[in-house]
């Protein structure tokens, strides 16, 4: 978007400024300035600066600046673009991701058809009341659910991204060779190794990351130097309760201890009396409906051992949450609702989508707290991997970038693989749509979801997923079957991420 | 910016012109040039405010006008106001082709003044594309900003409007008030430390008498 820079800048301000009115941070502030006239150092003389000043030592105004930064993070919006626009500039983008949608919900109907069981119903005045009583157990025994398949899986989605066309592509000559290797057809702009880079120069080789440069093979006095020094400014980062600064601490890995407290101030996640709440409110809803996509929930709370009963009410929840629709503004997926007496009562999740919550229940204990960190991490990264966007953390940008480096960077391997009938993506596709979650060791998940909110974007999963193909490179050259290929790259659990990233980013031979 | 309801020019635009070279139609050479005219109304020179349309997978914009000097006789002549405009960071890849853009004023090299017509020259050097052009073309006049009404009112809630009244003689406001609040901060402390003493009034012998105090 070319305009003046002041011109542009005071739009941008004049936006910011009218979604930030209302809110409610608006009003504690201004709850907060009201009070401080009482203080005697506030004078009527020196009003402004005095209030100004009262708001920043008592740490407003630093609340005030996370949430500008949190806004500025969202697109502006340019006058004369409609809504939908903004969301999606694409239109036959837009159509796909639609017409997505659309099957989704057709299959989930049909479901409800097929199995005689309702998409919503009030639960009995019984059933809400033991509900109740068991919600801190939940998660330990479950109805039968062999009847609930999932709504669809990980390889569907991928036909549908491999089928899609740009009306006004011309396919009709040879004109990218690449285009014809890969799976991904439509011509978006992701990024190569060099403009990685510099855009991930903290992962440099020589930078320190936490999780290999505080490892015990490092001298002790350095160990301890280094450890204390990154603990230290962690903890100030944290204390000063900086945006800004701890995501751009993040990018080189958060110590164990302070990554909840890290990642919540990343993303603005407060845990305000009004948050808790909201959080009860939804926890009311899940006692009184009982909705079909439960049971797909249920189902999917198995696969990781961590505390099952905080997994399953944040899911439950969070498929109640009308409040993540307002959100859908900003992304051209519209989930399907459901009705209950024309009230809508829930975000339909996708299959799957609750292995992104479960390595949160890792870091926190509070339920209220857990879900409002995974909302904003949902609405901010986590819904790109399944909607069509030509956004550059999209699905469809980390897919043809994983595709991309590999035939750049690994020529003979690509060309190998499809000798033998084996595209890489499909392969790869499962790891970025979960975002490594199921497939790393939770530790070295959690590294790897440092970066994405480091550098508030999802393309690192894109980039380790070459960088595993790159590691098992030798292995993969001498496999001669799809059957074979899966083996070689069944087991990631004992993969370590960053070195993996750092070698293949910055050792690459270019 | 322009205010909102500023409404663009009427005008008609011409057949976008594909520009080949040589004199044979060749179908399967795509053109890599189109020429848009947009003919203001005859007789009306404008002057532009700004210029926004919708892009479809144009590559760079050239802007060039014909003015028309209302006080010369002179005959009208074209000038560029904007060269190469890039839309699409890399003209092979999706970045920009659909995005909504604004030509300003102010972005232009010339004084968008007394314009006849607006010749749009668009280029797109890639071939992965069937088709380019610029949709949705609106061209919205320049008005002469309204003094009373300049202050948005965004801006108003930031800033403090340091006005000065008329006071016809009244004390200023601002120490008016600043001595209401030490008197009050005063009754305050009055009203904690009560004593039994009397104030002590000024009266000589029990009468108020204006003259008779300006003795003590």
């Amino acid at each position: 978007m070319q305009q003046g820079n002041g011109i542009e800048l005071s739009l941008t301000i004049a936006q910011i400024i009218q979604r930030l009115r209302g809110s409610h941070l608006h009003s504690q502030i201004e709850r907060q300035a009201k009070e401080c006239l009482h203080q005697p150092d506030v004078k009527l003389e020196s009003l402004k600066e005095d209030v100004r000043s009262f708001l920043k030592t008592s740490g407003w105004e630093r609340k005030l600046q996370n949430a500008v930064y949190r806004e500025l993070q969202l697109p502006p919006r340019h006058p004369p673009a409609p809504p939908e626009h903004l969301k999606e500039p694409l239109a036959y983008m837009r159509k796909a991701q639609a017409s997505w949608e659309k099957r989704v919900l057709k299959s989930l109907n049909s479901m409800s058809t097929e199995l005689g069981v309702p998409l919503a119903h009030m639960r009995p005045a019984a059933e809400q009341k033991e509900l109740t009583n068991k919600w801190n157990e939940m998660g330990t025994d479950e109805p039968d659910l062999s009847r609930f398949r999932p709504v669809y899986a990980p390889k569907d989605f991928l036909e549908v991204l491999i089928g899609l066309r740009n009306p006004n592509h011309d396919s009709s000559e040879d004109i990218s060779a690449r285009s014809h290797w890969g799976l991904i057809q439509v011509p978006l702009n992701v990024r190569d190794i060099p403009h990685l880079r510099e855009a991930y120069s903290e992962l440099n080789l020589t930078s320190g990351q936490m999780g290999i440069d505080d490892h015990a093979l490092i001298h002790p006095a350095v160990l301890c130097t280094h450890s204390l020094f990154c603990l230290h400014l962690s903890c100030v980062v944290v204390m000063e309760e900086d945006s800004a600064a701890a995501q751009q601490y993040s990018r080189q890995g958060c110590p164990t201890g302070l990554r909840a407290d890290l990642w919540a101030l990343i993303l603005n996640a407060t845990n305000q009396p009004q948050d808790v709440m909201h959080y009860e409110q939804l926890k009311a809803g899940v006692i009184q409906h009982n909705l079909l996509v439960d049971n797909l929930i249920y189902k999917v709370s198995y696969i990781y051992l961590t505390p099952p009963l905080l997994f399953s009410q944040v899911l439950l929840c969070f498929s109640r949450d009308t409040a993540v629709l307002e959100h859908f503004k900003y992304n051209s997926a519209t989930p399907p609702k459901s009705y209950i007496q024309g009230e809508i009562i829930s975000v339909i999740p996708f299959h799957g989508f609750s292995m992104y919550v479960a390595p949160l229940c890792f870091l926190y204990n509070e339920p209220s707290k857990l879900y409002n960190v995974f909302r904003e991490m949902y609405i901010r990264y986590f819904f790109r991997l399944h909607s069509i966007s030509s956004h550059p953390s999209g699905i469809l940008s980390l897919c043809l970038q994983f595709e991309r480096l590999l035939q750049t960077h690994l020529p003979q391997l690509f060309y190998h693989l499809r000798q033998i009938g084996v595209q890489p993506l499909r392969l790869a596709f499962k790891w970025m749509v979960r975002a490594f979650s199921g497939y790393l060791s939770t530790d070295q998940l959690l590294l790897l979801w440092d970066r994405i909110l480091g550098y508030d974007s999802l393309e690192v999963v894109a980039v380790l997923a070459a960088a595993v193909f790159a590691f098992r490179a030798e292995n993969l050259m001498e496999v001669t079957s799809l059957a074979s290929a899966e083996a070689v790259l069944a087991d990631l659990s004992t993969l370590k991420v960053m070195p993996l990233i750092q070698v293949f980013l910055f050792a690459t031979a270019m | 910016m322009t205010p909102d309801d500023t409404k663009p020019v009427n005008f008609t635009v011409k057949a976008p012109v594909y520009l080949q070279i040589g004199d044979t139609k060749a179908d399967t050479a795509h053109s890599g040039v189109c020429v848009v005219d947009v003919n203001l109304p005859f007789g009306k020179p404008v002057n532009i405010e700004e210029v926004t349309f919708k892009n479809y997978y144009t590559a760079y914009v050239t802007v060039r006008l014909l003015r028309r000097n209302p006080e010369q006789e002179a005959p009208a002549k074209w000038c560029t106001a904007l060269r190469d405009l890039p839309l699409m960071d890399n003209p092979h890849t999706e970045r920009g082709s659909q995005d909504y853009y604004t030509i300003h004023r102010t972005q232009m090299q010339v004084e968008p003044d007394h314009v006849v017509c607006v010749r749009l020259i668009l280029r797109q050097p890639s071939l992965a594309w069937l088709t380019f052009s610029l949709e949705d073309i609106k061209i919205f006049p320049h008005t002469e900003p309204d003094p009373e009404k300049e202050v948005s009112d965004w801006l108003s809630d930031l800033t403090l409007i340091d006005q000065h009244p008329d006071l016809e003689g009244l004390p200023d406001p601002q120490t008016v008030s600043s001595s209401i609040q030490q008197m009050w901060a005063l009754t305050e402390v009055m009203q904690t430390n009560q004593t039994t003493a009397s104030i002590g009034r000024f009266d000589v012998d029990g009468c108020y008498d204006i003259s008779l105090l300006s003795l003590t």
